[in-house]
This record gives C-alpha cells, structure tokens and sequence, in this order.
C-alpha cells in the first residue's frame, strides 16, 4: 500500500500498480467509507483501477489528518475482508448488486477505425483477428473516470495490450471505442484522447439530464456486438430521434 | 434582461464549480481564475459563488435592458475595455449603467480572462448543483456551451449586502506577484532522471495554441522520463502537469479528465491555479517547485488577502 501527497490538496491511496479484482474491490470499500463520512473538508474522490485520489481543502485540513481519518476505513475493510473470505470462497465482483450484462454495439470499418490497422500490426494479428479478439470478451466496469461516463473496462485480451498514442489526439469523436494497456473504453462526448481507436458505438454514453446519467455504471458486465455500418447508421438515427 | 449581441471569443457562464462528482468522471470545472471571480461578484454585492461570465481574451457586446451594477476583474489595466460611446470601462470597481446601455467589453488588455459580474447574479439553472458550463459535455451555463449572439439571460437576486469598493493598492495585493509558477512533486517525479527533474525547474516553455480549460500544451526542451512503464490510470488531482511519452508537458486544469495514465511530474499549487487561468498561447512558463507547507502558506496568504480587502 502507499500512501503520498498528490498535490497540496489531495492525497492519493493506493493498493497495488496492477489491475485486480482483489485491489479495486478494497478502492470500491474505501470510497464508499469516506463517501459516508460526508466530511465538508473532503471535496470528492476519484477511485481508480487500484488507488484512490482524495481532493480537500488544505486550508481545513492537512494530509496527515486526513491520512488519520482514513487509515482505520483502511483497517476496518481489512478485517471485514478477512470475514469474506472465511465465509465466502468465491471470487466475487465488486459490486454483485450492479452486475448487470451490457450489450454495446461497435462499428469496427475503417472510417471509424483510425488505429485499427496500427494495432493489428503491432499485435502480428489481421485486423479480423483485432476485431475478433475484442468483440469476443466479457468485460467488467472498474470506474468512471476521464470524462464524465467514461467507463474503465477489464477484460481485454492480452494479444490486443498495446501502448497509448505517444501525442494524445486533441479530438477524437463521441462513441469511439479505443484500447490501450489491459484497458478499453468508449469517448461519451467528444474529447481530446490518448486511446488508440478500433470502433465506434452509434449509443449516446452519458447524458446530464437522465437518471442515473451514465448507461455503464462500475460493477456492470459488457460485451460488444460487431455491427456493420446500416445498422451503425441506423442505431444512431433512433439514438437522434429519442 | 441582457441581451447579447457579439459572443466575444469564449464567453461562458461559470461559478465556483461542481464538487464532488469526480467518481462519475466530472471534473469540478468553475472559473479558471477564481479569485479574480470571486472578485467580481463581492465588487457587486454578490455571494461569491453568484453565476458571472467568464470573459477570455475578446469579451462579448451586451445590452442591458435593465439598469444594471457591474464589475469587470481581472489583469487588464482598463485601458482596453470601452462602451458604445467609447469611454473606457472601469476595472475592479463597481459601476452602473442605465437601462438601454451597451456595454462592450473589447479585447482584454492584459491576461487570458476576465470576469464580469452582474449584481444580483446571472439567472441560470443549475445543473448538479452547479451553473458553471462544462465545455466538453456540453453541461451547465447556457445549454452547457458559450455564449452567442441573439442569447438573452435575466438577472437574479443572489444579492449579499451593498457593492464594495476595494483601494488600488488592495487590487495590487490580489495581483499575483511575476515569476516561476510553483509547483509541488507529484506521484511519478521518481519516473523522471535527477538531472531531467532539474531541467524542468529550470527551462521556460511555452504555452501552445491548443490550451483551453481543461488543459494547457506545453512546449519545450523534451522532458523525457527515465522509466518506460505503462502507468496503471490513476486518479487526477487539478494542476496536475504529466509528461505524455513525447516529452511535451500538460497541465491539467479546471475542466480537466479525473483520471489519466500519463506520468505527473509536478503539481501546481492551488494558490497559482488562478495564474494558469491567465495564461495565453506564446507566454512564457517557467516552475519553481516549494513544499507542501509553503503551498499551504501562500493559499493561506491569498485567502487573507482577499477577505482582507473586502474586510469579509
């Protein structure tokens, strides 16, 4: 575990530096154990894969405070987890109650598809073999992050790792779908993004005026179904006319 | 009502900010210069987190149907700002103007921003708690984007007592000091070489055309890491300044993504932020990293600053 300042008004928590169910369910107990404390000197939290960033006011607070507020969160989760684990030997998801199964539809031609044949030189696969590998996995929701509804997605085959763009793009287009490390997403608004892109959805990912507004939430399991570009279009015409 | 005739640049209706939705991946956004728009709205009688424009670079043409008191804050030195009958606009003052009046804000003589206040606050919904406009979801303010010509935007009655006057030499005391922005280490300084670190400190960029509010380009002298690790995304926190792999840096600011995989060599402390706010394309940055106590001190300072020329 390591604790450290991120800044002169956050501190960051952390876990482990890889992706694991184990680490992100201790993120997911921490963040809703500060999250109840509805303490006024914490102003919000970004869980990650495996860490969690908390922002406060350093003017009401300082580090080592907030460090003592959360270190017993850290230590109750601990022995509640030993509890799991004596009565429970299985290896469940974060959030059990969420869980549900998403189905996404990607368009994987060309257009859409900017790094396709990068990463399929990259990987020594064809580009069918790219398309095959990522629309043939389970993923699950770790977090939202980056943009608002931008859903953080394990699962992905680890032929398909490859590094992010070494210059993010300043814009890439709303519904993209990209990979980078062990990690895909979709781009819910158009954004600046260091992803590379094999697809996109004709699906709206993030709405401000809907309850909740983003359609992944952490805990849900996704698939994506390839769809060729009548139906791309004719998802996204239904999507304009909601 | 204010009708708006000429948009300006970028004009957008912001606030202090939406706290606490990070988790869902909503930065907190508000005003990239906080302190000159808190500024604002106490010059007018205002809470300090009453909705203002925020102003960058060009401002906008307004008609007040309705008499009006407003404040102009910001770096400018006034000498840029005019109405229709070309007197220039005061600056960091309060001043009224009758109904029927066109205010034209013009090009900002000095700084990246400014913020124009409106007594009583600009009346607009809030959404998530905040009226701030958050560009990159098209949330908040105006339909979550800028202003245009032909928009029309009542006032409200977020009033908190009478309009202030604050003495020039209390403005200069809000002014930030020139020199090197400062900075504290951040999570991935180790990623970088000694004498890369020392480099950083050292060497002035540049600010490139494609910054905006949620992140400022940097061009320099290549900060390249000595660590080639993937890193694990990670929570974001604002001002964070990471180092993609081409060596070119980016603060992160207001309207920044919550989480990123780029190292971070540094952070801006929160009492420059405001700084940030003002920079335009081709200035010149330059950082001087301080610990985390003396970051603290200088947020503590700034703060006793404000609430003292407003004796709050």
């Amino acid at each position: 575990m390591r604790i450290a300042p991120a800044s002169d008004s956050s501190l960051f928590i952390s876990f482990g530096d890889s992706i694991s169910l184990e680490a992100h369910r201790r993120v997911i107990s921490l963040f809703h154990a500060v999250k109840r404390l509805r303490d006024p000197r914490i102003h919000s939290l970004h869980p990650a894969y495996s860490s969690l960033l908390i922002d406060f006011d350093p003017l009401q607070i300082t580090h080592a405070e907030v460090e003592k507020l959360v270190e017993p969160l850290i230590a109750e989760r601990l022995t509640a987890e030993t509890r799991i684990a004596e009565s429970s030997p299985s290896n469940l998801p974060p959030n059990p109650k969420a869980g549900g199964q998403i189905e996404i539809p990607v368009c994987y031609d060309g257009e859409f598809a900017p790094d396709l044949a990068a990463v399929a030189q990259r990987c020594s696969l064809a580009e069918e073999q790219v398309i095959a590998l990522h629309s043939g996995a389970d993923y699950f929701v770790y977090f939202l992050g980056f943009a608002p509804g931008f859903a953080y997605l394990g699962g992905l085959a680890s032929p398909l790792h490859v590094p992010r763009l070494s210059t993010p793009r300043k814009q890439v287009t709303a519904g993209s779908v990209g990979i980078a490390g062990a990690q895909t997403g979709l781009y819910p608004n158009h954004s600046p993004g260091g992803w590379q892109l094999i697809g996109r959805t004709p699906l709206s990912m993030f709405d401000a005026s809907s309850r909740p507004p983003s359609r992944l939430q952490p805990g849900d399991r996704v698939r994506f179904r390839r769809i060729d570009r009548s139906e791309f279009d004719r998802l996204a015409r239904l999507q304009a006319s909601r | 009502m204010i009708r708006v005739l000429k948009p300006g640049l970028l004009t957008t209706v912001q606030d202090l900010g939406r706290r606490g939705f990070t988790h869902l991946g909503l930065s907190p956004g508000g005003a990239a210069d906080c302190v000159s728009f808190r500024m604002a709205n106490l010059l007018v009688g205002n809470d300090s987190n009453a909705p203002a424009l925020e102003i960058t670079l060009l401002g906008p043409t307004l008609e007040f149907g309705v008499a009006a008191t407003l404040a102009i804050s910001g770096y400018g030195s006034g000498s840029g700002y005019g109405t229709s009958a070309s007197s220039s606009l005061p600056m960091n003052e309060a001043f009224e103007v009758a109904a029927g009046t066109t205010v034209a804000v013009g090009a900002l003589s000095a700084g990246a921003r400014a913020y124009l206040a409106i007594r009583g606050g600009l009346l607009i919904p809030e959404v998530m708690h905040s009226c701030s406009t958050f560009l990159p979801a098209t949330i908040g303010g105006l339909e979550g984007r800028a202003l245009r010509a032909g928009d029309e935007i009542a006032v409200g009655e977020r009033t908190q007592g009478s309009p202030r006057r604050i003495s020039p030499l209390a403005v200069a005391s809000l002014r930030p000091q020139p020199g090197p922005v400062r900075v504290t280490p951040s999570l991935q300084a180790d990623w970088f070489g000694r004498a890369t670190i020392e480099r950083f400190h050292r060497q002035a960029f540049t600010v490139t055309e494609q910054s905006n509010r949620s992140g400022l380009r940097l061009a320099g002298e290549a900060i390249l890491r000595s660590n080639q690790g993937e890193l694990l995304t990670e929570g974001i926190a604002l001002g964070a300044v990471q180092v993609p792999n081409d060596g070119q840096p980016i603060i992160l600011f207001v309207d920044q993504q919550t989480t990123g995989g780029y190292p971070k060599i540094a952070n801006v402390i929160a009492a420059d932020l405001p700084r940030i706010g003002q920079l335009r394309p081709r200035d010149e940055v330059r950082f001087q990293s301080v610990t985390i106590p003396e970051a603290v001190e200088l947020l503590r300072q700034q703060e006793r600053a404000l609430r003292e020329a407003f004796a709050l």
